[in-house]
């Protein structure tokens, strides 16, 4: 199978024929972007100073080496919580019109509202592989809202086939975490009635 | 050695130990993951054990953190009262980890809550954590060090239940929390269960059982029993390498316990992410040290 890749500036018509499941890469722009930008540009109503439309953003902390001044080196970067985002990111993909979320876990309705209305996708880059992700950084082009500290600014980076990207939220209204929570529900209910009967250690 | 120089000998070995558990994970998780990777069979489930595997080769081969989210540091110390630096302790302890953030490099991690703002040292108020136990009359310090990082603690949990929900009531507790916030938190997971009177006792403790390797059982009989039964039971849910589904879910289930009052059981949870940097490290009186958690050491 052809390796997918989506390349910025991303269309709705690229997103497509993508599917809960696949696997993606991205080349292009990619900008992190987490919990404090978030609120920043919803709730103070701030414009992002990184231009994201038809972009992809990454919920995301790295580690950053300073060479010189403006000069910068990725040296780890992964992904974090995205459900820490979920209250935002309606209205974040609204505002915005990014086409692309990279992330780890599962998102919300809101998410899911926001990504069949607009156009995007949700994607899990496997968490705690960072050095993995950082060698698909090929370049620091800007730094932006440093004042936030070193996780939480807004690192954006040139970045070539960046992934293994698992397809969470699709453009179809499926959202692959929500739909396999339905499963662990209920084989959690029975592994409950298993163990209880096994634990009644108070007579 | 004078003492000057014996305080900088044990900050330089401490910062050093740091950055390294930060770069390579301990023996016992790495065989887990391991024989957890080899029972797979779902495509996506290998995809992502397979790339695990290239990221921790990466690491040590390039000289990185593992993993961006390299925590706030905390210490669980075994302090043996005749230990000669046990003054020096806290202090030391700080100045290592501002020398590791710098050295490895690690992330800065350390907010000031209220005021809001990144230190960009990993030192704060209390960061790092510092949790004493006392050893009367030995004269070694043991130290479990541990990359907290926000993914695995987020599902941390904390409750008193009733006597009447007894330990099947902690089971659902226990169960709930890795369908709720687990499946987020980079599984396979590490499950610590705490159980105690209050609170703060049970959640003290299902950190501390975070840092007994895994594999290893509760000494109660029953206790290690409700290990087994919570970590099959738990591996049943197939929450699988990142919550998308596979085999297991879990590295293990570690409970630590103590007595109760008759009126509650405090119980808590706190998960350990498959990145689950622990390490180990004894130094005796003369500051000589032995790692347990980690065989191959280099620094």
């Amino acid at each position: 199978m052809a390796k997918k890749v989506l390349t910025t500036p991303i269309s709705a018509e690229d997103l497509e024929d993508i599917h809960v499941g696949d696997v993606i890469y991205l080349t292009g722009k990619l900008t992190t972007c987490r919990d404090v930008a978030h609120r920043r540009v919803i709730e103070e109503g701030r414009k992002l100073p990184v231009d994201i439309r038809d972009g992809a953003i990454l919920h995301a902390g790295p580690i950053i080496r300073q060479r010189g001044e403006g000069d910068y080196e990725m040296v780890t970067v992964g992904p974090t919580t995205s459900m820490r985002m979920e209250k935002f990111e309606e209205a974040f993909i609204k505002e915005t019109g990014v086409r692309l979320i990279i992330g780890k876990g599962g998102m919300g309705e809101g998410t899911m509202r926001g990504r069949r209305d607009n156009k995007a996708l949700h994607c899990v880059f496997p968490a705690g592989c960072a050095v993995v992700a950082a060698t698909c950084v090929e370049k620091i082009l800007s730094a932006n809202w440093k004042d936030l500290g070193m996780p939480e600014t807004l690192w954006t980076c040139q970045v070539k086939e960046f992934g293994p990207l698992i397809v969470s939220i699709d453009t179809h209204g499926r959202n692959l975490f929500e739909e396999n929570k339905v499963i662990f529900n209920e084989r959690k209910e029975k592994v409950f009635q298993e163990i209880a009967s096994q634990v009644g250690f108070i007579k | 050695m004078e003492r000057e120089e014996a305080v900088k000998h044990m900050t330089d070995v401490m910062a050093k130990f740091v950055a390294f558990t930060g770069k390579r994970l301990p023996d016992d998780v790495r065989a887990k993951i391991e024989e957890l990777a080899q029972q797979e069979e779902e495509p996506l489930a290998k995809a992502i054990y397979k790339t695990m595997e290239r990221n921790q080769e990466l690491a040590v081969k390039l000289n990185r953190p593992s993993c961006q989210d390299t925590g706030a540091l905390q210490f669980f110390i075994k302090c043996g009262t005749e230990f000669p630096y046990m003054a020096e302790l806290p202090e030391l302890l700080r100045q290592a980890v501002v020398q590791a953030t710098k050295d490895a490099p690690l992330r800065h991690n350390a907010v000031e809550t209220f005021d809001e703002y990144n230190t960009g040292k990993n030192v704060a108020k209390n960061i790092p954590s510092l949790f004493w136990d006392i050893a009367p009359g030995r004269d070694d310090c043991e130290i479990y060090t541990y990359m907290a990082g926000g993914g695995c603690s987020l599902p941390g949990h904390a409750k008193v239940l009733m006597p009447g929900e007894g330990y099947e009531g902690v089971t659902k507790f226990v169960l709930d929390v890795m369908t709720s916030y687990g499946l987020n938190a980079c599984p396979p997971l590490l499950v610590g269960v705490g159980i105690g009177t209050s609170v703060e006792v049970a959640a003290l403790q299902s950190k501390k059982a975070l840092m007994r390797r895994i594999g290893s059982h509760n000494p109660n009989p029953k206790a290690a029993k409700m290990e087994r039964l919570l970590e099959d039971g738990i591996n049943a849910i197939g929450l699988g390498p990142q919550g998308l589904r596979g085999k297991n879910s879990v590295l293990g289930v570690n409970i630590e316990n103590s007595a109760r009052h008759p009126s509650v059981i405090g119980v808590a949870v706190n998960v350990g992410c498959w990145s689950h940097r622990r390490g180990h490290i004894v130094f005796n009186k003369e500051l000589n040290y032995t790692i347990d958690s980690h065989s191959e050491v280099d620094f």
